[in-house]
C-alpha cells in the first residue's frame, strides 16, 4: 500500500534537499521554534504498517540523512516520540492508515522542545525535570539481611501505572502548562513523584509532598488532560498529580494558591451550588495578598474585553440543600 | 576532547549501570559511555522476570542444576554456582532500591513459573520486569551522581602497553570524537540480535561491544549458541514473554493439538527454550503449522490473569496483529532472541585482555552454555555487573595514570573522515545488513547442517568484501546515523563470522546448536568451549577450553 509522508526536516548545518519546502512559522507559544522544511516521501508498505516503519524505510532505502531515534519498534523503549499530524505520538504505535489525513502523514519534532536535527529533539527539559522530584527511594530502615520489605501487593500495584512509563516525553511535549510556564515540572516528573511519594517503603513522603506543593509543582497543572490523552502507555499523569494533591492537602500542605483555589471552589459550590468566579481569584491568591491580586489585573481586563466578565451578583441555585448533602455524604475536608 | 576517569563503562543497560553503581560505591571515578539514553537500553524489553532461589523450599543447588541442565552441560559450573548462590541477595537489593515486585498474600515476594525450572522461582513486575529494574537502577545512578556520556557512540578501545585504557567515542549531537581515558573498561554493551532477521532484539542491538572487544584481542566464546525464543509474534517478530506459558498458556498446532505433550511430556510448554523452539520448527516443517507459525493460546486463563499479569503482550498483539488474546489464539514462531556466547570472562568479569571487563549479554562467563533459561538473563546482568564493578574498582588502584591516546584519537578521526568521503557505488549499510541477517536466519537458525553452514560462510565472506565499498549517504556532522550504522555493520559482519565458524566446528547437537547431520550430543569430544580470536585480515584463530564440571555430571536431558 502506498503512503505519503511529510517529514519535518531541520538541519543546524543548513543543508536541505531541493524539494524541501519551507514550513509556516509555528503559532504562539512556540513561535520561537526554528522553522522546519517539509520533505515528502512515498513509501510502499503493508496496510497495517506504522509511521516508524515508513521512517525506517525512508532512512534505509531513500534518504540516509533523515535522523530519527528508534530502538525497540514496539512501544517499550520510548525513543520515537514526535509530533504526528500535530500531536505527540510514538511513531511505532501510530498506524499509517489511521494517521493519513488528506492523503498524507506529517511528522516533525515537537515545537515545544529544542530540536537537534530532523526528528531528533533535545530531551534536556524532560530529564532536568525528572531530576527535580528526587526520583529515587529514600529508604525506611532496611529489613533484616536477605529479607524484603513486607508490603501488600495492592500497594505495589498502585504504583505500576507509573512504572509502566517509558519516559518518551509525549506528555511533556503537548503539556499546555509547560508551554506557558517553563517552571512547571511536567506530567512525567510529577507522575514519578507520586510513584515514590506513595511507595510504602519511602521514608520521606512528607518532605516530598512539601517540595511538590511549591511553585512549578502539583498545583501548576491546569487539568487540560493532554497528558492523559497523549500517553502511549496509559500512565495517566494527571491522575497521579491529583492523587499527589490529595496526599499533600491531607499532610497539611494547605498554605498555597492551589489548595486555596480548591477550597474556594468547593466552598462556593457547597454554599451556592455554583462557582462564584468573582471571589475565586482573590481567594486563590489570598485575600491579604494585595500585590498578588494586583498582578492578576491584566488578566481581569482581558476578560472584560473578551466579554468573559462573570456576573456581579452571585445567585444561589434552587435545591442547594441537596448539594450540601452530597458534601456531607462524601465527608472529608469539606464536610 | 580527552577526559580522564578511573573506570569507563560501555553501555547503560542493566549490566553496565549495575557495574557503574558498584564501582562508584567502591570509590572509583566512573563514567558511562552509551550510544542511547540509558532508559532506551534493551534491558527494557525483558518481560518475564528474574530467577533466584529465595523460597523456603528452594535451594541454590536446585537453581544451579536447572541452569546447567538447561545449558545442555556447556555452562561452567563454578560460574553457575556463584550466580545462583548470589542471586537472592542481588534480587533483594533491587527490592530495597524500590523495584515494585509482585507480592504474595503475606506481602512477601511472590513467584511465577518459568521454562526449564523445577520450581517457581521467577520474581516479576507484571510483564515489564526488565523495565522496572532498569528505571529503578537509572534512578540509583542519578542518586550516586555517576557521569553519563549519553549518545556517545564507541568507535574503538584504547590500548596502552597491553592494557585496555579507555574508549574513543563519537558524540552524536556534535559529531566530535572524544577519548574517554581510564584505568579499566567495563564492557556492558549488550547483544547482537541485528545479525539475524527477524529478531526480537531492538535496532540498537548491533554487537558493538562484541566487535570492540574482539578487535582489541579478547576472544569470543560459545558464539554458535544463538537462542531462538519459542514465542515471537508472527510478522514483526516481537517478543511474547515466556511468562505467558509460565501463567499456563498452551501452544497449539494447526490441528489444535498441544504438541508439546509429545516432545516434553513432563514440562510440556515449559521445557527449555531450545527444546520448545525445535518442537515448533518440527511441527511447522511437518505441515502442522499455520503460515509458518504455531498458536499461543491464552483464552482459558481469563481476563484476571491476562490483563493483570500480561498486559503488555496483550496490548502488543492488539496493536500489531489486531488480535485480542482473550478471544483469539495468536500466531507465533521461533525467533532469534539471545546470544549465549560472548566475550570470554572469568567470574569477576575479567577478559583475557588486562583492564577489559565484560558483563551481561556481551559477556560469556559462561553461565548459559548451550541454552539460557528464561529469567536468568536479568540475573546474569546484575550479578556479574556488580562483580565486574567491584573487581575493576580494586584493579584500578594498581594502574598508573596515562597521558597517551592522542595518536589513536587522530587515527580514528581519519578513519571516519575516509568513511565519509567514500564515493557511492551502490552498496548501502541497510541492504547489506538485511542480506547478512536474512542469510543467518536461513542457514544458522534452529536447525543447521554442514552444507548450509559452509554456504553461510561463503556468503558472509562475500558480504565482508562488499562492506569495503559501503558509502555513507549523509555527509553531515550532527547526528549522522548513517555513519554509525555503517560502523555497526562492520562489527556485525565479523561477529557473524565467529558464529558461523563455531557452528561449523561443533560437530554435535547441544543446546541451541542442532546439527541435523550430527543429531546427538557428543560429550566425549565436545564437552568444551570454542573460542574465536581475531587475526586481522587472516581467518580467525580457534582455541578450546574444557567445561568446568563440579558437582553435576552430564546426563541425558529430558523434560
Amino acid at each position: 500500500m502506498k503512503f505519503t509522508i511529510e517529514v519535518g526536516r531541520y538541519n543546524p548545518e543548513g543543508t536541505y534537499a531541493d524539494n524541501a519546502v519551507q514550513g509556516e512559522p509555528y503559532p504562539a507559544p512556540w513561535s520561537s521554534s526554528p522553522p522546519r522544511r517539509y520533505q515528502t516521501y512515498e513509501v510502499d508498505l503493508p496496510e497495517h504498517a506504522v509511521v516508524l516503519d515508513a521512517l525506517i524505510a525512508i532512512r534505509e532505502y531513500q534518504d540516509e540523512s533523515v535522523a530519527v531515534r528508534c530502538a525497540c519498534r514496539s512501544a517499550i523503549c520510548g525513543s520515537c516520540a514526535m509530533w504526528v499530524n500535530g500531536h505527540a505520538n510514538l511513531a511505532c504505535k501510530s498506524k499509517l492508515q489511521e494517521f493519513t489525513k488528506d492523503g498524507k502523514t506529517r511528522v516533525e519534532s515537537p515545537p515545544s522542545m529544542p530540536v537537534i536535527r530532523d526528528l531528533v529533539w533535545d530531551m534536556k527539559p524532560f530529564w532536568d525535570n525528572h531530576r527535580r522530584v528526587t526520583p529515587w527511594l529514600e529508604n525506611k530502615p532496611l529489613p533484616p539481611p536477605m529479607q524484603e520489605y513486607v508490603v501488600s501487593n495492592e500497594s505495589m500495584e498502585e504504583l505500576i501505572q507509573e512504572v509502566t512509563c517509558i519516559s518518551c516525553g509525549c506528555c511533556l511535549m503537548d503539556c499546555e502548562s509547560f508551554a506557558v510556564n517553563p517552571d512547571f515540572m511536567g506530567p512525567h516528573a510529577l507522575a514519578k513523584a507520586y510513584r515514590y511519594a506513595a511507595d510504602p517503603r519511602d521514608a520521606e513522603t512528607h518532605e516530598r509532598l512539601g517540595e511538590y506543593s511549591q511553585h512549578g509543582g502539583i498545583w501548576d497543572c491546569t487539568h487540560c488532560f493532554e497528558c492523559v490523552q497523549q500517553c502511549p502507555k496509559g500512565v495517566e499523569p494527571l491522575e497521579q498529580i491529583l492523587k499527589l494533591r490529595r496526599m499533600a492537602v491531607d499532610a497539611g500542605y494547605t498554605r498555597n494558591a492551589g489548595t486555596r483555589h480548591a477550597d474556594a471552589f468547593a466552598n462556593s459550590v457547597k454554599h451556592s451550588g455554583r462557582l462564584n468566579e468573582l471571589t475565586l481569584l482573590p481567594k486563590s491568591v489570598g485575600f491579604f495578598n494585595i500585590l498578588g491580586q494586583l498582578q492578576t489585573l491584566p488578566s481581569a481586563f482581558n476578560m472584560i474585553r473578551a466579554g468573559k466578565l462573570p456576573p456581579i451578583i452571585h445567585k444561589t441555585i434552587p435545591g442547594v440543600k441537596r448539594i450540601k448533602a452530597i458534601f456531607d455524604r462524601v465527608g472529608g475536608r469539606f464536610k | 576532547m580527552i577526559t580522564d576517569h578511573d573506570i569507563v563503562v560501555l553501555g547503560a543497560g542493566l549490566a553496565g549501570m549495575r557495574a557503574a553503581l558498584e564501582a562508584a560505591r567502591s570509590g572509583a571515578s566512573v563514567a558511562v559511555v552509551t550510544k542511547v539514553h540509558p532508559l532506551r537500553s534493551h534491558s527494557n524489553a525483558a518481560q518475564g522476570g528474574i530467577n533466584a532461589a529465595i523460597g523456603e523450599t528452594d535451594t541454590w543447588e536446585s537453581h544451579a542444576f536447572d541452569t546447567i541442565k538447561g545449558s545442555d552441560y556447556l555452562a561452567d559450573q563454578d560460574a553457575v554456582e556463584i550466580m545462583c548462590r548470589e542471586a537472592p541477595a542481588d534480587v533483594m537489593e533491587f527490592e530495597h532500591m524500590g523495584v515494585i515486585f509482585y507480592r504474595n498474600a503475606e506481602g512477601k515476594l511472590g513467584t511465577r513459573a518459568f521454562g526449564g525450572a523445577s520450581q517457581a522461582r521467577t520474581y516479576f513486575v507484571g510483564d515489564i520486569t526488565g523495565q522496572a529494574l532498569l528505571v529503578t537502577l537509572y534512578d540509583q545512578i542519578l542518586k550516586a551522581g555517576v557521569k553519563v556520556y549519553e549518545e556517545w557512540f564507541a568507535t574503538s578501545l584504547y590500548m596502552e602497553d597491553g592494557r585496555c585504557r579507555g574508549v574513543v567515542a563519537l558524540e552524536m549531537i556534535t559529531g566530535e570524537l572524544h577519548l574517554v581515558r581510564a584505568k579499566a573498561v567495563i564492557n556492558g554493551a549488550g547483544g547482537v540480535g541485528r545479525v539475524y532477521e527477524p529478531s526480537t532484539n531492538a535496532l540498537i542491538c548491533t554487537g558493538d561491544g562484541y566487535g570492540l572487544a574482539y578487535h582489541a584481542g579478547a576472544p569470543l566464546m560459545d558464539m554458535e549458541m544463538v537462542q531462538y525464543h519459542p514465542t515471537t509474534l508472527a510478522g514483526s517478530g516481537f517478543l511474547m514473554t515466556e511468562a505467558a506459558r509460565g501463567e499456563g498458556a498452551y501452544l497449539l498446532n494447526s490441528l489444535g493439538e498441544r504438541f508439546m505433550m509429545t516432545y516434553a511430556p513432563k514440562m510440556k510448554e515449559l521445557a527449555s527454550r531450545d527444546v520448545v523452539s525445535r518442537s515448533e520448527a518440527t511441527e511447522i516443517a511437518a505441515g502442522r503449522g499455520i503460515d509458518g507459525n504455531v498458536l499461543l493460546d491464552l483464552r482459558h486463563l481469563g481476563p484476571a490473569i491476562v490483563l493483570k499479569k500480561l498486559p503488555q503482550v496483550h496490548e502488543m498483539a492488539l496493536d500489531y496483529l489486531g488480535l485480542d488474546m482473550l478471544k483469539d489464539p495468536i500466531p507465533v514462531r521461533p525467533g532469534m532472541h539471545y546470544q549465549m556466547g560472548g566475550v570470554k570472562t572469568d567470574s569477576d568479569g575479567q577478559t583475557p585482555v588486562p583492564g577489559l571487563y565484560a558483563a551481561g549479554e556481551v559477556a560469556c562467563v559462561s553461565v548459559h552454555g548451550g541454552n539460557r533459561l528464561g529469567a536468568n538473563s536479568l540475573l546474569d546482568t546484575i550479578v556479574f555487573g556488580r562483580r565486574s564493578g567491584k573487581h575493576a574498582a580494586a584493579y584500578v588502584k594498581t594502574v598508573p595514570d596515562s597521558n597517551g591516546g592522542e595518536k589513536l584519537l587522530r587515527s580514528e578521526q581519519n578513519r571516519i573522515a575516509d568513511l565519509l568521503a567514500r564515493p557511492y557505488t551502490g552498496e548501502t549499510h541497510a541492504r547489506l545488513r538485511l542480506e547478512l541477517a536474512v542469510m543467518m536466519d536461513k542457514y544458522v537458525g534452529v536447525y543447521r547442517d554442514e552444507a548450509g553452514l559452509e554456504e553461510a560462510l561463503k556468503q558472509q565472506q562475500d558480504i565482508k568484501k562488499r562492506y569495503a565499498a559501503v558509502a555513507v549517504g549523509d555527509k553531515g556532522r550532527v547526528y549522522n546515523q548513517a555513519l554509525t550504522f555503517a560502523l555497526e555493520l562492520g562489527y556485525m559482519i565479523d561477529i557473524a563470522e565467529t558464529i558461523i565458524r563455531s557452528a561449523i566446528l561443533r560437530k554435535e547437537s547441544r543446546g541451541a546448536q542442532s546439527r541435523t547431520d550430527y543429531p546427538t550430543r557428543n560429550d566425549a569430544e565436545w564437552l568444551k568451549h570454542i573460542l574465536v580470536h581475531y587475526r586481522g585480515d587472516k581467518p580467525p584463530e580457534i582455541s578450546y577450553l574444557p567445561v568446568t564440571i563440579t558437582k553435576w555430571k552430564p546426563e541425558a536431558r529430558t523434560y
